[in-house]
């Protein structure tokens, strides 16, 4: 049947072009993980539940979620914001924002709290479009100062200010 | 019935007075309400970061201080839309409509001096609904077994996740990954380790703090690098003698901060309709009784004036089932939920009783931090003003310090940190996949007491899943719940979204 074979990939070209069915995906994805992980925590019965009962049942319940996401999307033409990237992806901004967080444990575990803050500070401070190393290097000094008198000693997190734990 | 409450309140006003609690509340709304004025920082992201924070502190402390970051932000916000245009928080959105062009006629002062009049009104109202109404709430809500819990707590999640923004399959299925979230970790009843990977960091469950702070920390951050337009700060210079409303604008006034509290209590009487929602629906009603609807738009008092007093009222009333019942509306309410519960204090219907100093401390306290809140807003509102020139990209570095910090501090575990970080990854992916992420925290704070009930009830009936339609308050609740979806199906069947709750479209800033 020819038409209708045409008719359907039409559909799928709609498709693919739609963030929701990618939602969708991801939905079914996590669903399935459960699903098949869970039976393996042991179910029981539905009278003496096992581990495995509510991640399983949950893991069901969003794959047929997924399924009704995706599925919602094949009906309707496709909108105007179906990118799953922004217009202007920040791949620096987003790498610079995750890299903070990521220098604070790397510092914080070897070299103590000032160099963990000032790290951190700096690192994402460069993700911004405007930064300059002077910026980012003047912001972090200020956040250290005020993050040291803070939380080491006002608040007392229990956290070495300098220290040398080596590689 | 009446004589009880305000003995128990009259208790309230004691333990909040007391000179410790006094001083959280009081640092409570001055963050609340600084972050609340800062473009891009909304209260879920500020109550994240200072939830570690207070983990030294005793409840009730950590609790004021808490509630009062959420109602600070509150009156932070309307200034930023009122004198921006930017709705920093959805609940202030429809306040830009008539706020920012009375803020273009040199108004703006008014503006802000009658917001904070309706606002406190708005929430004296929510507060004096929470101390009649949670008591009774309590004697019905004791009676429950644990098929009625089960059944509430459904009813929740389902409200929580189809009503609030977005489409409401998207948020059903954010609410079900929040209670898997929830599952993570050590099962308390078999001691089976789930979905921990082999990780031991895991076996406690992914912690509360690098959740929220991943969800509303990062993901945002992610969000909106690089997307924050300069700001306009042609009109924001606003002195305290600008303030004063006249008397013509104060009689202009009376009529829609009452409709708009009324509209707000409304709200926060239905399960899962946020301040977002009354805001939305006391702007409509304010348009659809006016005789002149095409001049909203415009400038008019009244357009300011409803939404905000509705939001704060409704902000209040959104208290009762988180604390009479346990069971949060929104993710704010389950955030701090989940701060109770971190403080070892189970939330529930008990709560009242075993803790009365928490629940009356916290009304008497939210009196007292909307008294505050007036004072601090009208003389500091040209420092308020001045924080909102604080460029972003001085913001969002020292954010991250405070949640790389606060997550590390609340176990003192670098693993956490690097939990938040993946949380991030994964909440950015979600919005841009057209997802909000708030409902994930609903289904993560109920998740556990969820799976506990629904055992514990098929226990009893012993495998016979009916008992939920049988036992008469249950079949009410499940009621509910279909009629809750069939509604929605009914509302997506029909075509558009009803134009109350489609947020309007806001111009950007010149």
């Amino acid at each position: 049947m020819r038409p209708s074979r045409s008719f359907a990939a039409e559909l799928v070209r709609n498709l693919v072009r739609k963030r929701d069915f990618y939602a969708g995906g991801l939905v079914i994805l996590l669903g399935l993980v459960m699903a098949l992980k869970g039976p393996t925590y042991r179910l029981g019965t539905l009278m003496h539940m096992g581990p495995g009962f509510m991640p399983t049942a949950l893991g069901v319940i969003l794959i047929f979620l997924g399924l009704l996401i995706a599925g919602a999307a094949l009906g309707v033409p496709p909108g105007e914001d179906e990118d799953i990237l922004p217009a202007h992806p920040e791949w620096l901004g987003w790498a610079c924002i995750l890299a903070g967080p990521l220098c604070f444990i790397l510092f914080g575990s070897f070299f103590g709290l000032i160099p963990a803050i000032f790290a951190c500070v700096f690192v994402s401070a460069l993700g911004d479009r405007n930064a300059t190393v002077r910026s980012a290097a003047t912001l972090a000094a200020v956040v250290t100062i005020f993050g040291v008198g803070l939380f080491s000693y006002l608040l007392q997190v229990p956290m070495p200010l300098l220290t040398w734990r080596g590689l | 019935m009446i004589e009880t409450a305000l003995t128990d309140l009259w208790y309230g006003f004691g333990v909040a007075i007391q000179p410790h609690n006094i001083m959280w509340c009081f640092i409570g709304v001055l963050v609340g309400n600084m972050v609340g004025v800062l473009p891009g920082m909304g209260p879920l992201a500020t109550i994240s970061i200072l939830l570690p924070l207070t983990f030294g502190i005793k409840p009730v402390g950590a609790i004021l201080m808490l509630a009062g970051v959420m109602y600070g932000a509150q009156y932070g916000g309307a200034i930023c839309s009122i004198l921006l245009n930017l709705p920093c928080h959805p609940p202030h959105a429809v306040t830009c409509l008539d706020g920012y062009p009375m803020t273009k006629q040199g108004r703006g002062g008014v503006a802000l001096g009658l917001t904070v009049m309706a606002s406190f009104v708005g929430a004296s109202w929510g507060i004096t609904e929470m101390i009649f109404l949670s008591p009774i709430l309590v004697r019905v809500a004791l009676e429950f077994g644990p098929a009625e819990i089960c059944s509430l707590m459904l009813l929740g999640l389902l409200a929580g996740s189809t009503l609030a923004r977005g489409s409401p399959l998207k948020g059903v299925a954010m609410t079900v990954l929040g209670l898997m979230l929830g599952i993570v970790g050590t099962d308390l009843e078999t001691g089976a380790e789930r979905f921990t990977f082999g990780m031991t960091h895991l076996d406690d469950g992914i912690e509360l703090v690098a959740l929220a702070l991943g969800l509303f920390g990062i993901a945002e951050f992610m969000n909106s690098i690089n997307q924050v337009t300069s700001i306009n700060t042609k009109y924001t210079n606003v002195r305290l003698r600008d303030l004063r409303p006249t008397k013509d604008d104060v009689k202009q006034a009376i009529a829609p901060m009452f409709r708009g509290t009324l509209v707000g209590s409304l709200c926060a009487l239905i399960p899962g309709t946020g301040p977002t929602i009354a805001s939305f629906v006391a702007y409509a009603t304010e348009k659809k009784i006016s005789r002149h609807p095409e001049k909203f738009g415009t400038g008019l008092i009244e357009g300011v004036i409803a939404p905000e007093a509705s939001t704060h009222s409704s902000v209040q009333g959104d208290f009762i089932p988180t604390m009479s019942l346990g069971i949060p509306g929104d993710a704010v309410m389950a955030l701090l939920l989940g701060a109770l519960m971190i403080q070892g204090i189970v939330p529930g219907p008990q709560l009242i009783k075993e803790h009365p100093d928490i629940f009356w401390g916290l009304v008497a306290s939210f009196w007292i931090g909307n008294i505050m809140l007036v004072l601090l807003n009208v003389p500091l509102i040209g420092i308020w003003v001045r924080l909102l020139t604080i460029p972003y990209k001085y913001l969002y570095p020292s954010a991250l310090f405070f949640v790389s910090i606060g997550v590390y501090a609340a176990n003192n575990d670098m693993f956490q940190v690097g939990e938040t970080v993946v949380i991030g990854i994964l909440g950015y992916v979600l919005l841009r996949l057209g997802f909000h992420p708030a409902p994930i925290l609903l289904g993560f704070v109920l998740g556990p007491r969820f799976e506990e009930n629904f055992r514990r009830a098929m226990l009893i009936s012993r495998g016979d899943i009916g008992v939920f339609v049988e036992r008469p308050i249950s079949a009410v609740f499940i009621g509910l719940c279909v009629l809750l979806i069939v509604l929605q199906i009914y509302v997506r069947l029909r075509g558009p979204r009803n134009a109350i709750v489609t947020p309007p479209v806001l111009e950007t800033v010149e």
